[in-house]
């Protein structure tokens, strides 16, 4: 932690000093390093956090540069825009304004869509907005618009480009701590279970819609200050540096930098500046013509990358200074009771003839099962009978065809696995949904997304750290009780696959359920872990917990369950003590084979 | 506007709307067997059209040291490979595609005069010129990254796509060019003119597509390509190299491509990179098809070619905006019919 504060303190001081030792020249070349920086941090955001992508961001920057460029220059405004004019500083409201409305509509447009709409999208109104910038005469057309009042800050005239470097880089850095923020808090883990895909993050009731907003809207924030930035240093501007061109190579800095790191924008925009810069000095006289070769050298470089080391230069940079980060301290406090207490043998989960088809395919066919607080049910049969699918039309996952499902007395069928998770029904999945490079602790606070109130604007400012700590110290808790707690900061992706799987029941814990649907709970385990698992599992069921669970160990099934449901070819064909369905001749036929 | 114009706009509009069609299909089947959204499609249209725009002018096409250099390297890769796994013997057929072909081609194109050959052998030796290139892109810069997401094989695409924008400038210069006509011939339906390229257009690009539909459903290696887009893992089990599938599918693609550049290069003026805009346009088209549905992609491209015409007589400053602003009504109904369950790649 010291080495890195260090290492943050020398390069401020660093950043300070260049603009009254460096030539003119340099101190240009980094004034649009941090305009860079400003966009590409969006661009992380985006890519490397959220797991979406953006060759757009060009035309938001063009967004806040020509809002504040027509607003301080135009004269005979029509009544309803005059009173917006004149002031940079209200134009960069009324930018951010106009940024904020354009990618709420473009965001409600694609974000719903699966991965490569979004880009595409993009690419589709970056050269939209560009033609537009360049087509309409209100905005000078493509020779633009000059004239741009100089920005004044405190009585201060930014005139000059080493004035206006400190403005440039003071809101870098600001910018790049409200990111660093927002990143370590509640909404920011939201964000960053995006890239885990939408099903387990809604089941852990995260609205991924509301998420993926959110770093599309920050991500056009972003470019928008920027845009304003560089109009107010320039002075000028017309469309091009607007165009799609300039927004593939916001997302190169990024991939340069390290999509997935913060400070990977910093590094990204300075490299690629610098490099372009480079490569225009010296290619057209080594190939003895003027043109843009530059991009051949840049598009080669990035696929190389790309192929090679996908995690860009940051991470390399980072291990230069050691980051001897110390365990998050916290306390691990009493767990909270289950909200509401029921008494046990309260009906928790009602299915009623339950029936999934998925086109002519019928997975699930007249399913009814129930389970009781403080009860363990396990829903078992042989492969491909259907229970998975059931958990997934139980939890909210799927629409179920017909039948209904009630949880604790409400129609819950129709409504999706956000909702029914947060009405106190939690979930681990078959296939363990974890997000490898996070902690074990980050991991399992996600479950207590629907513990926390405090909104994006806490999060950015750490204004809401009372409620960050009781989350931590909830799901630190949690990860004791499962018997994890040894692992709390070792990144999930380096547990074994058993412990990944009881990590995932300490995060369906974490939303403190009254039903608990366990997916193979038990599969990858040794004998005592098992046996853990199953004292564990006792212990939940004494609390006045339901828990459903799909399993295919039988010997942990039946020491440990209250009732067994079987199910075969979608159907329920057996239910009852764990004793009378293992004496049952349709049971032992569906196992063993019809020739019983 | 009266009839005339409309006709004559109509006519204009289903041109370039059936050029738009085929880099729909083309886009349709890349991203359906290797996951890659291919934006550097447009680039062989203009390579196609600028090809064989240098064999008219009597001059040596530039895609010449462009196949050389790119199989040479494609070559140092597979023989690099190929000593790391010590299967020395498996590299001939490779150094057979890499080195002898581009040699062969070479020497054709210097030696064998194309200037004074009729049209048709010459589109024939630029498209043998262009569509190895296909593959190539493939080997050296997707076939690494065969099983990364699908956004890593995006921004690889958009990077290709600016590697070949350059490489374009640079070996074909910055002028455009304009190829003659395959057909002078123009006749009168109507009152209005139809010119014979327009007729080419149309005729060529039914002819690929009912070919295409052919392959695809005739043929055993179609139905490989297939199986490959539903399933790779599937595919592989059944013998299917996802490898082949890949280059053949950007084989495909190359073709289409330069086709259509030698198509369209008689209608308008082609610079070296004027690909990438009308690439985006059989784009949109894909798009409209969910880059999953072959004929409602093909129809979706033919509507932007119509609209392209239409508005660019009403507002043609605003030409490029309407077209692209399209992509955005189409991805709201997209948007509204999708389910979206877990699409996680």
């Amino acid at each position: 932690m010291m080495r890195r504060h260090l290492g943050f303190i020398a390069f401020v001081g660093l950043l300070g000093v260049c603009p009254l030792v460096l030539p003119e020249f340099y101190v240009t070349l980094l004034n649009y390093i941090g305009l860079s920086a400003l966009v590409t941090l969006g661009v992380v955001l985006l890519t490397g956090v959220g797991g979406l992508t953006s060759f757009g961001q060009a035309a938001f920057v063009g967004l806040g540069a020509y809002s504040t460029a027509f607003l301080t220059t135009a004269t005979d405004l029509p009544l309803w825009v005059a009173p917006f004019a004149g002031s940079p500083w209200i134009a960069l409201l009324a930018g951010l304004l106009l940024t904020g409305v354009v990618a709420l509509v473009l965001g409600f447009l694609t974000l719903r869509l699966s991965g490569h709409y979004l880009p595409l999208g993009t690419i589709a109104w970056g050269i939209s907005l560009y033609f537009l910038f360049g087509n309409l005469d209100f905005l000078g057309g493509f020779t633009g618009i000059s004239g741009i009042p100089v920005l004044s800050v405190v009585g201060i005239e930014l005139r000059s480009g080493r004035a206006f470097y400190y403005l440039i880089w003071i809101v870098v850095l600001v910018a790049v701590r409200v990111i660093q923020n927002l990143l370590d808090s509640r909404e920011g883990r939201a964000i960053r279970a995006l890239q885990g895909g939408t099903l387990m993050a809604e089941a852990m009731g995260v609205d991924t819609a509301r998420a993926k907003m959110i770093v599309f809207v920050l991500a056009a924030f972003l470019a928008c200050v920027s845009g304003w930035l560089y109009a107010h240093l320039q002075r000028f501007i017309n469309p091009t540096p607007f165009g799609l061109q300039v927004g593939i190579e916001y997302l190169f800095m990024a991939v340069i930098g390290g999509a997935a790191h913060v400070w990977g924008a910093v590094v990204g925009a300075a490299a690629f500046t610098i490099l372009k810069q480079w490569l225009q000095d010296w290619l057209p006289s080594l190939l003895g013509s003027s043109g843009s070769y530059e991009v051949i050298v840049l598009g080669v470089l990035l696929v190389v990358m790309l192929q090679r080391a996908r995690e860009g230069l940051w991470p390399v940079l980072a291990r230069l200074v050691p980051d001897t980060k110390q365990p998050i301290t916290f306390e691990v406090t009493e767990v909270s009771p289950r909200n509401p207490i029921l008494a046990l043998g309260t009906e928790l989960l009602d299915c009623r003839n339950v029936r999934k088809e998925f086109g002519g395919l019928v997975a699930n066919d007249d399913m009814s099962l129930l389970v009781g607080a403080g009860e363990i049910v396990a829903l078992i049969g042989p492969n491909g009978a259907g229970k998975s699918t059931m958990f997934n039309v139980v939890s909210g996952v799927w629409p179920l065809t017909s039948g209904e499902v009630r949880f604790r007395g409400e129609r819950v069928d129709g409504m999706g696995a956000r909702q029914i998770a947060r009405r106190g029904m939690s979930r681990s999945f078959q296939h363990v949904r974890l997000l490898p490079c996070m902690s074990v602790l980050e991991n399992v606070a996600i479950g207590a997304h629907g513990r926390g109130r405090a909104g994006v604007l806490a999060a950015c400012l750490h204004t809401e750290r009372r409620e960050e700590r009781e989350i931590l110290s909830f799901a630190a808790a949690q990860i004791e009780r499962v018997g994890l707690g040894e692992f709390m900061v070792a990144p999930a992706g380096s547990l074994p696959l058993g412990q990944q799987r009881i990590l995932e029941i300490a995060r369906a814990l974490c939303a403190n359920p009254s039903l608990l649907l366990l997916d193979e709970p038990a599969a990858g385990l040794r004998y005592l872990e098992k046996q853990a698992l199953g004292e564990l599992l006792r212990r939940l069921r004494e609390e006045g917990i339901g828990i459903l669970l799909v399993e295919h160990d039988m010997d942990f099934v039946m020491g440990l369950v209250d009732r067994c449901v079987v199910m075969e070819f979608g159907q329920k064909i057996a239910e009852g003590l764990p004793a009378e369905v293992q004496a049952n001749p349709a049971v032992l036929a569906a196992y063993l084979g019809g020739a019983l | 506007m009266d009839l005339q114009v409309a006709l004559l706009l109509g006519q204009d509009g289903l041109t370039n709307g059936a050029i738009y069609a085929l880099l729909a299909l083309a886009l349709v089947l890349v991203f359906a067997v290797t996951r890659v959204v291919f934006i550097p499609q447009g680039e062989f249209v203009a390579f196609g059209a600028l090809t064989l725009a240098s064999f008219q002018a009597d001059k040596t096409p530039g895609t010449l040291w462009l196949l050389l250099a790119a199989g040479g390297l494609v070559s140092l890769f597979e023989v690099g490979a190929a000593l790391r796994r010590r299967k020395l013997g498996l590299v001939a057929p490779t150094l057979l595609w890499n080195l002898a072909y581009p040699a062969l081609a070479a020497a054709i194109a210097v030696l064998g005069h194309p200037v004074a050959w009729p049209l048709a052998f010459q589109v024939l030796l630029s498209l043998a010129l262009v569509v190895p290139l296909g593959p190539m892109v493939y080997r050296l810069a997707f076939q690494p990254l065969a099983e990364a997401s699908v956004l890593v094989l995006l921004i690889v695409a958009v990077a290709v796509h600016l590697v070949l924008v350059g490489l374009g400038l640079l070996i074909f210069g910055a002028e455009g060019s304009r190829t003659p006509p395959f057909s002078e011939a123009s006749f009168e339906i109507g009152s209005i003119a139809v010119n014979g390229q327009t007729v080419w257009v149309l005729v060529a690009s039914l002819v690929l597509v009912g070919s295409l539909f052919v392959f695809f459903d005739r043929t055993l290696r179609g139905k490989a390509l297939r199986a490959t887009a539903l399933n790779r893992t599937g595919a592989r089990l059944m013998g299917i190299s996802t490898v082949k599938a890949g280059k053949q599918a950007f084989m495909l693609a190359a073709l289409i491509g330069a086709f259509s550049g030698v198509l369209i290069a008689p209608i308008t003026t082609i610079y070296y990179d004027s690909g990438f805009l009308i690439g985006l346009k059989g784009f949109v088209g894909a798009i409209v098809g969910g880059l999953t549905s072959y004929p409602i992609a093909a129809a979706g491209a033919v509507l932007v070619g119509l609209l392209e015409s239409y508005s660019s007589f009403w507002a043609s400053a605003f030409k490029e905006v309407i077209v692209f602003t399209l992509i955005i009504p189409v991805l709201l109904w997209r948007s509204l019919k999708s389910q979206d369950i877990d699409e996680h790649q």
